[in-house]
């Protein structure tokens, strides 16, 4: 039997963490922008595409991540589409946090007040003019915080990607423990390092926040 | 800060309206508008003349602000047709609604300022964005209207740092940015503290002497009857009474208007 020593396991690990933070990256990015796109089409205000995005939001926050991870890895199959671990994953992460997303920022949007938007309004502001120049700059403001406290939920989330066979931190970890017979140390640096990818962006969400509120001059 | 040097700068001047001397700037002809099942506008009829200074009195929920509301399209209205400044109010066209907000502008009761941008950007915005007006040229004219509304040193101030008659006084200096053909005033000072009611009016009412077409909701009677031309009394959705201060305040014809009169002394 071949001896492990602890620096063996983590690199193991770390080289595999290299996939989590991509993977995190690929759904935030990803999902970042398809919220982005699904707010704007949502405070458009027309009736049938708000309900269409009402739909799918719901969709995805009402299942567990691991059966659309399970759905999409296998429906895509079923198209006679060859798919990776890696692109079904990416895909399901996208979509989840996109629907996630949409939902925080249309909650931030709301929380701007009415007289922001008839006073640009008066002002001969297009919809876009005033979303992009009197609305958005203002909810950002309040949407820091969840948003980089969701970007946590994804990180950990990407750990569900192992069970499509996407071998990421959680799955190097599982196997890692496997040959070692030491799940204990292995699974101990597994949590410790999604701690260390985790709690650097929690204190960046803290000085963003401090940074935001000193406003524009 | 070439331009607070510029003589010019503390009597600015307001740009004309397309609109000829004697011709109405707005034009409200059989307008009814309705929230849900209530009729709230029931048949507006009013010519708002280049240069003339309208009040709009009445009673809590006999339909003012919504008035004021329909003339820049912020509520759609179910009949009826409204003109300002020769641009007829299209709410379909989202390219008519913006040519004709820039012929008007709205001072709101809670002053709106933009939070998240300096006094100078807050009037800046809307010219540089809607207008195309160039950086120079626009920055000149922020700060000659800002010195008008006697607020020069503030330019880059926060609007959370000012009280709120100076807020007040910058949405004007926002709003006539714009060059607007009327400006429509809903209870521009009710949010304020009273020792800070009149450096608001007294900008109000040099606009009106300079000849800014004013169309003002509003519960300050004495300054209604010291600036306004003609006096309107709105009641139930409807012009019940209008006419000069001097007829609606000294003559009142209907009860309903005696009735809201006397009731503003108690
Ligand atoms: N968005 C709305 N939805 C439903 N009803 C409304 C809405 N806005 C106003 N109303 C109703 O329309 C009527 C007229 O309201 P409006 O605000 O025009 O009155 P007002 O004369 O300005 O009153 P006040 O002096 O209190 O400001 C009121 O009965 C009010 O409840
Ligand atoms: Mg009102």
């Amino acid at each position: 039997m071949v001896d492990f020593t602890l620096w063996d396991i983590l690199r193991n690990l770390l080289l595999a963490a290299r996939w989590t933070i991509v993977l995190s990256l690929v759904a935030f990015v990803g999902g970042g922008a398809v919220g982005l796109v699904l707010l704007v089409v949502r405070l458009g205000r027309n009736r049938i595409a708000e309900s269409l995005i009402a739909g799918y939001v719901q969709v995805f926050q009402g299942t567990p991540l691991l059966m659309q991870l399970f759905l999409l890895y296998f429906g895509i199959a079923l198209f006679g589409i060859d798919t990776s671990p890696w692109v079904a994953a990416c895909l399901a992460l996208t979509l989840y946090t996109s629907a996630y997303l949409t939902e925080i920022w249309r909650g931030c949007v709301d929380a701007v007040p009415r007289g922001q938007w008839e006073a640009s309004a008066s002002l001969a502001l297009s919809f876009g003019q005033q979303l992009s120049h009197v609305v958005l700059p203002q909810a950002l403001k309040i949407a820091v915080p969840p948003t980089v406290g969701f970007l946590v939920q994804v990180v950990k989330g990407t750990a569900l990607a192992s069970v499509i066979g996407f071998v990421e931190l959680t799955k190097a970890g599982g196997m890692i423990a496997n040959v070692t017979y030491e799940p204990l140390l292995v699974y101990g640096c597994v949590a410790l390092i999604y701690f260390t990818i985790c709690f650097p962006i929690s204190l960046y969400a803290g000085v963003l926040e401090r940074k935001l509120h000193v406003g524009q001059r | 800060m070439s331009a607070s040097a510029d003589p010019s700068a503390t009597n600015a001047v307001l740009v004309a309206p397309h609109t000829e001397i004697g011709a109405p700037v707005v034009r409200i002809t059989a307008l009814r508008k309705s929230f849900g099942e209530l009729e709230v506008l029931k048949g507006i009829d009013l010519d708002v003349m280049r240069g003339e200074v309208v009040a709009v009195i009445g009673k809590s929920g006999s339909g003012k602000s919504t008035l004021l509301r329909c003339i820049n399209g912020l509520e759609v209205f179910q009949q009826g047709s409204l003109v300002v400044d020769g641009k007829p109010l299209l709410h379909e066209s989202a390219l008519a609604m913006r040519e004709l907000r820039q012929r008007v502008g709205m001072i709101f009761q809670s002053f709106n300022l933009f939070p998240h941008l300096s006094v100078g950007r807050n009037v800046m915005l809307a010219p540089r964005l809607v207008k195309k007006r160039k950086a120079e040229e626009n920055e000149a004219r922020a700060r000659q209207l800002l010195e008008r509304v006697g607020l020069a040193e503030k330019f880059d101030a926060m609007p959370d740092q000012l009280s709120g008659g100076q807020q007040q006084r910058v949405a004007i200096a926002r709003a006539l940015a714009m060059d607007p053909a009327v400006m429509l005033c809903d209870e521009i000072t009710s949010a304020l503290d009273p020792e800070l009611v009149g450096e608001v009016l007294r900008v109000v009412e040099s606009l009106a002497e300079e000849g800014m077409t004013l169309l003002m909701v509003t519960h300050e009677m004495g300054f209604a009857r010291k600036v306004a031309d003609r006096v309107i009394f709105m009641h139930q959705g409807r012009v019940h009474e209008s006419g000069t201060p001097e007829a609606i305040f000294g003559a009142p014809q209907t009860p309903e208007l005696k009735q809201f009169l006397s009731s503003l002394h108690d």
